[in-house]
């Protein structure tokens, strides 16, 4: 049975909840046993064309020639669909709410950033008739030199992914080329600290792999609507995008969905549908487009690549008194929604630490990989990855338990965190003593009483003196090797680390909560 | 292009139908008759989707030529409950919150009624190795597992 710890929030809200805790049924679980809930590939339509896009089969080139004829000839061909076709060939996914520029094209007309990216899309009366023409396309590439790496593309030199960004970096209010946080003298924190440890992290691209593919079905309606069935993840978005792309008032559009199958975040990029709508605008039947197994693996946007430097200076008594982030999102040929991954991460640093210097800096690198995309937690689960193994590091490199390393660092009420704000509600100590327990992982009774709602604030709450930046960034440091790595047995222990100082806790609870992209406050 | 005739049971009901030269089943099943319990996930073999039993035995309609069904008896997720009464693996399923997105459940479900059919009383190894086959990215696979060992318990018990 679980078990809610309701006295941790006990003075936020009423003890009003009566449905945690209980099994509840789906509502959509009738449908799925019996096969009957609907996904949108589950409707047929009278006089369906197929859609399939031709894609590109180099990560960079200039298109030099894209010959259609003989696929427009091929048996069973409808229309042959162009990047000239589409009314406004260019969008970035979170235009929408006015963030970035519009910096991707629905079918790419003069040069491809990507293995896969689409350039022609073929509409034909059978999925069979529709995939023998796509491949008599012929396209004249002209290759250029490609970029896979998120360090390699920030030197000099490397060559522009996107032109929309020369530089290769998202960049953030027309003028920052990377996301920053600074917070007290990470320098003079890391001179006086006990120990240094720097580390490299990285983590690769992860596909969702939904077993339902990514598709739509576009129809035209009565009065010059569409009707759209579709896998998306985003119904209202997906109909504002094409919308924007179509260039047509978004009451145009009649969007369908809601049962998908399998999204975990690859099902919120407007994938398929503006062609699948354009082609039906263009023939006057319905089209559905659907992915393959291996377009969905190949063209469908993954969680991005991420790389993470972490510099920590801890005290032989536990304390961590520095941390400096370099960290390195791979946001692929376009933009989509990294660069809102990229706040999310900064907004995350230090974790969930009280740490009186940070220094961060995170920059949304373009590549010529498939587009990153969502995928739960995105811009959060990466750097959490290496904060941690830099926790159990640092633990193992000072001979301290890591529960009690993380109890002794953790952020307590009324602490002030590196971005300026008031620590509030936190929970880290109670979860660390809670998963300790559960795990009969052993702790010394000080951890054991230690809580969130004691010794924060007070001096923990100043918000340090902070210089004024001018040293450029340095070149990546070598991985420091540690006995953690080695897997040698641990130092002498040390005695045990002092509790954190206890003045009173704060009594303010004014914090504001800060609206990442717009970096906007709000209440 | 030429047709051929085809005539097959589909849960129950004698079809007959002309299909293209290399249709697969899975295309007959959904485009032709309207039975759209199986679902598309791959169309190579690896997801298993597509499941569905060829005189009781688990096959992937998406690699089964359609004219290889000629005389068979093939059966899907639309035909295995008893009038309005779901089928044992169906309230399990239900009850154990075996699925999530749904989309796997089809041929889980045909996947697991083809072991239960033939073991009545399954160990779980071979409910493993049953569905070993079945790719589910929401739900885990202990859930199902355990609703399909749940759905034998029942019928034993009402047996
Ligand atoms: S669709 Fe048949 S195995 Fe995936
Ligand atoms: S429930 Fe979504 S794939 Fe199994």
């Amino acid at each position: 049975m679980l078990e809610l710890r309701k006295d941790i929030f006990a003075d936020e809200r009423d003890d009003n909840l009566n449905e945690v805790g209980k099994g509840t049924q789906r509502q959509d679980m009738l449908g799925h046993v019996t096969g009957t809930s609907t996904y949108f590939n589950d409707h047929k339509l009278q006089g369906m064309l197929h859609l399939r896009v031709v894609r590109s089969a180099q990560p960079h080139a200039r298109l030099r020639r894209i010959d259609t004829s003989e696929a427009e000839r091929s048996e069973g061909v409808r229309r042959i669909i162009r990047g000239s076709d589409v009314p406004r060939n260019l969008n970035t996914l979170l235009s929408l709410i006015n963030f970035g520029k519009d910096d991707e094209p629905t079918l790419a007309v003069d040069k491809v950033r990507y293995r896969g990216e689409p350039i022609v899309a073929v509409v034909a009366e059978t999925p069979r008739a529709a995939a023998e023409a796509a491949a008599k396309v012929r396209i004249d590439y002209e290759d250029l030199p490609a970029v896979f790496d998120v360090e390699e593309a920030l030197k000099p030199g490397a060559p522009t992914v996107n032109e929309t960004y020369p530089k290769n970096t998202f960049i953030y209010h027309e003028r920052y080329d990377h996301q920053k946080l600074r917070f007290g003298d990470v320098e003079r924190g890391l001179a006086q600290a006990d120990h240094v440890l720097e580390q490299r992290y990285q983590m690769s691209p992860i596909e969702h792999a939904p077993v339902e593919t990514n598709g739509s079905i576009a129809a035209p309606d009565t009065n010059g609507r569409y009707v759209v069935y579709t896998s998306t993840q985003a119904l209202f978005f997906s109909l504002d995008t094409c919308a924007k792309i179509l260039d047509l008032p978004s009451n145009t559009f009649h969007f369908i969905g809601g049962t998908v199958g399998g999204g975990f975040g690859g099902k919120v990029d407007t994938l398929t549908e503006p062609l699948a709508i354009l082609a039906a605008m263009l023939t006057g039947r319905p089209v559905r487009y659907v992915l393959g197994r291996e377009e969905e693996m190949q063209f469908g946007p993954p969680r991005g690549a991420e790389r993470i430097y972490i510099k920590d200076g801890v005290m032989r008594d536990g304390r961590i008194v520095a941390r400096q982030i370099r960290g390195y999102f791979d946001s692929g040929a376009y933009t989509r929604l990294s660069s809102y991954a990229v706040v999310k991460c900064a907004a995350h640093l230090p974790g969930p630490y009280t740490i009186p210097n940070v220094h961060g800096d995170i920059y949304c690198v373009f590549t010529n990989r498939t587009p990153a995309t969502a995928m739960r937690g995105f811009g959060i689960t990466g750097i959490d990855f290496a904060l941690e193994c830099q926790m159990d590091k640092l633990a193992h490199l000072i001979g301290m338990d890591p529960m009690e390393f993380r109890i002794l660092n953790a952020y307590r009420d009324g602490d002030m965190k590196a971005h300026r704000r008031e620590a509030k509600n936190t929970a880290l100590i109670e979860c660390v003593q809670v998963a300790a327990e559960k795990a009969k992982w052993p702790m010394r009774e000080e951890f054991r009483r230690m809580s969130s709602r004691k010794d924060g604030g007070g001096a923990r709450a100043a918000v340090p003196s902070t210089p004024r930046e001018t040293a450029a960034t340095r070149p990546a440091p070598a991985q420091q090797r540690t006995s953690y790595d080695r897997g040698l047995s641990s130092p002498p222990l040390e005695p045990p680390p002092p509790p954190p100082q206890s003045p009173a806790p704060s009594s303010s609870h004014g914090a504001t909560r800060f609206s990442s992209v717009f970096g906007t406050r709000r209440r | 292009m030429t047709k051929t005739p085809l005539q097959f049971r589909h849960n129950g009901r004698e079809v007959a139908l002309f299909v293209d030269g290399g249709t697969n089943l899975l295309v007959v099943l959904r485009e032709m008759l309207g039975d759209v319990t199986p679902k598309f996930g791959c169309g190579q073999g690896g997801c298993g989707a597509c499941t569905v039993l060829i005189d009781g035995e688990a096959h992937l309609s998406c690699l089964t030529l359609a004219e290889t069904v000629e005389g068979r008896a093939v059966e899907t997720l639309d035909g295995i409950k008893t009038g309005p009464n779901l089928h044992p693996l169906q309230q399990a399923f239900a009850e154990g919150f075996a699925a999530q997105c749904g989309y796997c459940t089809p041929g889980m479900l045909m996947a697991a009624k083809a072991l239960l059919d033939r073991i009545p009383q399954p160990s779980r190894e071979q409910v493993v190795e049953a569905i070993s086959g079945n790719i589910c990215r929401c739900t885990g696979y202990e859930p199902i597992i355990n609703a399909v060992l749940a759905a034998a318990a029942s019928r034993r018990a009402s047996a």
